[in-house]
């Protein structure tokens, strides 16, 4: 893909109130287009100065603020603004205006013709998933929720690509809050626009956010998409704001196959006999057989019905070699790879490693140990090596359980 | 009463009249000058401070004391009077101006600069309309005021109501004292419901409702 040019670049950016520490220091930020970017941090982080130089409602100290490669210093902060969405915390509707005339406020400034302004206003109260009738009412005769719903909109009504929001949801109650992330997400998904969002809610940025940018004393202390900075916290500070809960669960998210593959899969050579195959099946008491060659590489596989059909016919493993088999490498995630089998119904994933020898083997029971201790969160996670013996133990049970 | 009347019928429309014009012109003056200069103070709260604080000093000069003092300056008849009326009006009107502004939310304002309004239209479109009870309330005050103290206008040689009052009081004539100061009274109500009328206009919709 080409280099395009971001959407927001803070290159150096100092922000120093008069006679007071710097309330932001050096950052330098790039913010795509399309992107979810949550600026997260306690009071006083500078994460709300920060966001404010970019449609210059905070005069720049030092450094440059470019939007769309243009330096936010060279454009009119009238015309600026009017470009760029606008959310805060107290919905900022105005209580003189009907809702219609709120929602076209920056349109009407830009001088759009009545017809026109009539048409987003309804298109717009669409988007917000309230009736028509609202159009005419005051904001005083909406609920919180409604008029943070108007607020949002309101920001999409000149079809603005950037929109800033200024902890717009942190005086909802939660379920509202919720409604209202989710309607973010809806419309920012649907309309591709960059987002700017200022939280100190660390589950709101976790929901919403494709890239978190994290302050604290008016330093940038991590920036990164929400996976890195949940497995690698940069500082206490950042671990502190994710909060142990979070952190634990992230972990689960971490391990590898190799944690928790059990390192001795049944296998069987793709010489052996079909006797051979069958007596190890019924010592072993497991219905499919991992193949291997004589350096270990995996095969494939075969099954005991198969077997059974060809038992007579066929003379050696490799005549009846299953070999359209799905592998994992040790060092993928498993949360990767849980998905997959449980999507593809297999009881089992054979591990191999990069020269395509069979190292281990993943169980579905295993997987479901896993599963129930990130549920429940226990108390005394398992080790790996408890894990594994745990699988052990139920190795069998996973393999009887492909006899459909 | 009816003697009254036939008596002093004609000279009492002249007087009321002159009662009238020299009132709306000085309160007519002070909310031009005052309503602006409030909304202008509201951007320069250090200015403020020391600009009203020389309207206080100049509201507790007397008010007869005041209106002799534009003789020097004016000579006598109707304009000194309305120069002091008018200074007398300034008072409330800038006060109530410049706690009105003042008094909008601050998250409205910098919503309003936030989605690109102009300094200019967040003041006409946003902050007015929203100050609008609190101006308001000062004007009331003020033409109240106007249209009481205008009687000691006379004084100065500027006509009105208190003509009668004066003349009764030299020539022990209550009826006269009366006669002047029952217009001046039904005056000033009947000014302060059609205020209370234009506020209503003037106040948004939504903010009636609370």
């Amino acid at each position: 893909m080409s280099e395009q040019t971001p959407m927001v670049q803070f290159k150096d950016v100092t922000k120093i109130y008069k006679g007071k520490t710097p309330a932001v220091s050096h950052a330098n930020i790039t913010i795509k287009k399309g992107e979810f970017c949550c600026f997260i941090g306690t009071s006083g982080s500078g994460k709300t100065t920060l966001m404010r130089m970019i449609n210059r409602m905070n005069s720049i100290t030092s450094g440059e603020v470019f939007i769309n490669g243009k330096n936010v210093n060279n454009l009119n902060p009238v015309d600026l603004r009017r470009k760029v969405g606008y959310v805060i915390q107290n919905n900022g509707l105005m209580p003189h205006m009907t809702i219609k005339e709120n929602i076209v406020l920056v349109p009407k400034l830009l001088k759009w013709s009545q017809e026109k302004l009539d048409q987003k206003a309804k298109e717009l109260i669409k988007l917000a998933e309230l009736p028509e009738s609202y159009l005419d009412r005051y904001p005083a005769e909406l609920s919180g929720g409604q008029q943070q719903r108007i607020g949002v909109v309101r920001a999409l009504a000149a079809d603005q690509d950037l929109i800033l929001m200024d902890e717009p949801f942190g005086a909802l109650d939660p379920i509202t809050r919720e409604n209202l992330q989710d309607l973010v997400q809806r419309l920012q998904q649907k309309m591709g626009k960059t987002i700017v969002f200022v939280t100190h809610d660390m589950d709101e940025a976790l929901k919403l956010a494709t890239h978190i940018v994290i302050m604290n004393d008016g330093e940038v202390v991590q920036d990164d998409i929400p996976e890195n900075i949940l497995q690698n916290p940069a500082n206490e500070f950042v671990e502190n704001l994710i909060g142990e809960d979070r952190l634990a669960e992230a972990k689960h998210d971490t391990v590898q196959v190799k944690e928790i593959m059990l390192t001795t899969p049944v296998k069987i050579n793709l010489g052996a006999s079909l006797k051979e195959a069958l007596s190890l099946m019924k010592q072993r008491n497991v219905d499919t057989l991992l193949v291997t060659d004589d350096d270990d590489h995996m095969k494939g596989y075969i099954r005991i019905n198969r077997l059974e059909h060809r038992y007579h016919r066929a003379s050696s493993v490799s005549d009846i070699l299953e070999s359209d088999i799905y592998t994992v490498k040790p060092t993928a995630y498993l949360r990767d790879t849980v998905d997959r089998i449980l999507k593809r119904g297999s009881s089992y994933v054979p591990v191999v490693d990069d020269n395509n020898k069979l190292v281990g083997i993943v169980t579905r029971s295993a997987l479901v140990t896993l599963v129930y201790n990130t549920i429940w969160g226990d108390t005394d996670p398992m080790s790996s090596a408890e894990l594994s013996k745990h699988q052990k133990d139920q190795v069998t049970k996973g393999a009887d359980d492909d006899h459909d | 009463m009816t003697s009254f009347l036939a008596q002093h019928g004609s000279e009492l429309i002249e007087k009321t009249w002159e009662q009238i014009y020299i009132s709306a012109i000085s309160l007519g003056l002070g909310i031009l000058f005052a309503v602006p200069l409030g909304i202008i103070l509201s951007r320069f709260p250090k200015t403020a401070n020391v600009v009203m604080n020389i309207a206080s000093m100049l509201q507790t000069i007397p008010a007869l004391a005041l209106l002799a003092l534009m003789i020097p300056l004016f000579g006598i008849g109707q304009i000194p009077a309305i120069v002091a009326l008018f200074i007398y009006s300034l008072m409330p009107i800038l006060r109530n101006t410049y706690l009105g502004m003042k008094g909008v939310d601050p998250n409205i304002i910098d919503s309003a600069k936030g989605i690109g309004m102009t300094n200019w239209q967040s003041i006409i479109k946003v902050e007015v309309p929203l100050a609008m009870p609190v101006i308001m309330a000062g004007i009331r005050l003020s033409a109240i005021y106007v249209i009481a103290w205008s009687t000691l206008a006379s004084y100065i040689g500027a006509g009105g109501l208190g003509d009668f009052i004066f003349n009764g009081l030299n020539l022990f004539q209550p009826d006269l004292i009366f006669g002047g100061t029952i217009p001046v009274i039904i005056l000033a109500i009947v000014t302060d419901y059609l205020l209370g009328k234009v506020e209503q206009k003037l106040t948004p919709a939504s903010q009636k409702l609370n």
